[in-house]
């Protein structure tokens, strides 16, 4: 199950063309509620692998609570969850464990742990799965924090000596640690300036070639959306609509068509054509 | 390292094959090269010993899984080599993997851990902080008190300006829904003098004295005190909370901004307020104080209720229980002060929240006792 996949590192073009239906994430008849409240309902959501797949909606429409509950952190009220072929609810704790050290999570502040260094956050996902020697632990964490672009004397600061944007690299880090298959990232340019923003977007767009990596990706954020993105799930209505962003500007859905087609939308659009031009 | 069976399952070969030719090494790899085989190959290459020849090759093409920390190992080792002068290439790497092999060279290794400092230079060095913080500390919460009275005078100067529905909220709240706990427990500290006291006194046959030592004790030292540090817990750990969890939110600041005085919107009523419910609670407690050791004394030494009320009459005087009461609007002023003082004093976070609360109750709790110190002296020498 992992074999082929795992070393697409070799076929990773292949994968992102969409036509085979390798799937890192199957959502099936997803419904969560919160007391009376109904979030999703018989939602369905997928992600091939090898892509990277935009998470938007309205505030409150439950895309972090979609990402949470694919990761665990949440419990479903009915429909199943399949992460890289296996069903999240049918798994042994040693299988989920398993499950765990192939994925990895970016939570939107980088929720790193305040009382350690840079360092020991990145090496916290290696000690606990892996028993590896001190010095292969420590270059590992190195290799993962100059892989998400943080300068080396980062590596001894602690969480609260740094800036919001370096805080959210050293999370990548740390999600990056055990080379995972799958990366989840909370809002991941929320609250950087708009030059961190776009260099965060360039280092995840980087990061997914050269790992080979299928990302997931809640944000709010439009010229993410437009810089890194494959497919696009838009949550309206308590369910998923999916599409390359030029197939969601043709959806009739107004909530779409004032996202994608409103001022922001547009402008986000200009940018890209600009660069690619 | 029972968390990837699935990984090691499938590389059963050792997954490392060493050919010599005069000066010329090839290493051919295979199996897997990932974080969970990390440790087995980190050995494996360390086996390898110490570099010699003029080549090394790096054959590539029979590894089936490959991530950064293979990458790394592989690296390197040819970094090593390298350094022992040999000439390393690379072979069976196809694009994709030369790229991760490319991100990951990119790596430079993390400066040392700075330096520890002498052990005892740190401490004489933390002992100073300690105390100029100490310092600063309290110049500002004398800045503070004098802030507050000015805030106080002028509010009760022009009672307009009160804000008297605050007023009555955190009267209700510090005062009205203190009265289980703060009652239970002055009841209970006055079973337990009457107990311990009886028990001592009957050595003498001085049993009776057991109403003086309630009396005088609840009166004067315990219903205060008590009651005190019970608010102090309660209330002034409140008001730090409340009042830094809306510094948090910048609401302080956005009140300042409209022109708002947080001192009088946030802070005077709050020390009104608990000006007048503490010596309420105190006035409570005593009578509960009392009633608890009443009680005991009538269990314990068949001291009748009626019995009791009439010594208590003539054994303690009334100035006892006006020492008691005096205290109370002043160590509610310094628990109120030092509980907003804190919020105020809160910034930015959420964990400096919980930090000043802290802080809060037990610099509270610390002055209540160091005024009732001197309140003793100071009756002491005039007297009463």
């Amino acid at each position: 199950m992992t074999g082929a996949s795992r070393d697409g590192i070799v076929e990773a073009p292949g994968a992102r063309d969409g036509s085979q239906e390798d799937l890192a994430i199957r959502v099936s008849g997803l419904t969560t509620r919160f007391g009376p409240k109904v979030i999703h309902e018989d939602l369905d959501f997928e992600v091939r692998r090898g892509e990277v797949m935009g998470l938007v909606g309205g505030s409150g429409s439950g895309k972090s609570v979609l990402m949470r509950t694919i990761v665990g952190l949440n419990r479903q009220s009915a429909g199943t969850v399949e992460v890289l072929g296996r069903d999240v609810d049918r798994l042994n704790d040693a299988e989920h464990q398993q499950l765990r050290s192939r994925w990895g999570v970016l939570f939107q502040d980088g929720a790193l742990f305040s009382s350690l260094t840079v360092l020991q956050n990145v090496a916290v996902p290696l000690r606990a799965h892996y028993r590896l020697s001190p010095r292969l632990l420590r270059e590992l964490s190195e290799v993962k924090i100059a892989l998400s672009g943080l300068p080396a004397d980062a590596a001894h600061k602690r969480p609260s000596e740094l800036s919001g944007g370096m805080r959210k690299r050293a999370g990548l880090a740390r999600a990056l640690a055990l080379d995972p298959e799958l990366l989840f990232l909370d809002e991941p340019t929320a609250g950087l300036d708009p030059v961190g923003a776009s260099e965060f977007d360039q280092l995840i767009a980087d990061l997914q070639r050269a790992l080979d990596l299928t990302v997931v990706m809640v944000t709010h954020d439009l010229d993410s959306l437009y810089a890194v993105c494959d497919r696009v799930s838009v949550l309206i209505d308590k369910r998923v609509k999916v599409g390359r962003i030029a197939e969601l500007e043709q959806d009739p859905h107004p909530w779409i068509q004032e996202y994608f087609l409103g001022p922001r939308g547009r402008a986000a659009a200009a940018t890209r054509e600009r660069r690619e031009a | 390292m029972s968390s990837q069976p699935l990984r090691e399952s499938r590389s059963p070969d050792d997954g490392l094959a060493v050919s010599r030719e005069g000066a010329h090494t090839r290493l051919a790899l295979s199996g897997d090269w990932t974080t969970g085989q990390g440790a087995r190959r980190e050995i494996q290459l360390a086996s390898l010993g110490a570099w010699q020849g003029e080549t090394l090759t790096l054959e590539l093409s029979g590894v089936e899984q490959l991530d950064t920390a293979g990458t790394w190992l592989l690296l390197r080792t040819a970094r090593e080599a390298e350094d022992a002068g040999l000439e390393v290439t690379w072979e069976g790497l196809p694009a994709a993997r030369r790229t991760l092999l490319e991100k990951v060279a990119e790596h430079e290794s993390a400066p040392g851990e700075p330096p520890r400092p002498n052990p005892l230079r740190a401490f004489v060095a933390r002992i100073g902080e300690k105390a100029v913080l100490a310092g600063g500390n309290a110049r500002d919460l004398l800045n503070f008190l004098g802030l507050v009275t000015i805030g106080v005078v002028r509010n009760l100067a022009r009672p307009r300006r009160l804000r008297f529905t605050s007023l009555v909220y955190h009267l209700e709240r510090t005062g009205f829904d203190a009265l289980p706990i703060v009652g239970l427990l002055a009841f209970l500290i006055g079973v337990v003098l009457a107990y311990q006291g009886a028990d001592q006194l009957a050595r003498f046959g001085a049993q009776i004295f057991t109403v003086n030592l309630v009396g005088i004790s609840v009166l004067r030292e315990m219903g205060i005190v008590l009651t005190a540090i019970i608010v102090a817990g309660r209330s002034g750990s409140a008001f730090t909370a409340q009042i830094g969890t809306m510094q948090v939110r910048e609401e302080v600041d956005a009140m300042r901004t409209i022109g708002l005085d947080p001192i009088d919107i946030l802070v005077v009523p709050r020390v009104l307020a608990l000006m007048i419910a503490l010596p309420l609670l105190t006035f409570y407690a005593d009578i509960l104080g009392i009633a608890g050791g009443a009680v005991m004394s009538w269990i314990a030494l068949d001291i009748t209720p009626l019995e009791f009320i009439s010594r208590l009459e003539t054994a303690v005087s009334v100035n006892h229980f006006l020492v008691g009461m005096v205290k109370a609007p002043v160590f509610a002023f310094t628990i109120a002060l030092v509980g907003c003082f804190e919020g105020l004093k809160v910034t930015g976070s959420a964990e400096s929240v919980g930090l000043r609360t802290t802080t809060a109750v037990v610099e509270a709790i610390f002055l209540v006792i160091l005024l009732d110190a001197l309140f003793s002296v100071f009756f002491s020498v005039i007297g009463v």
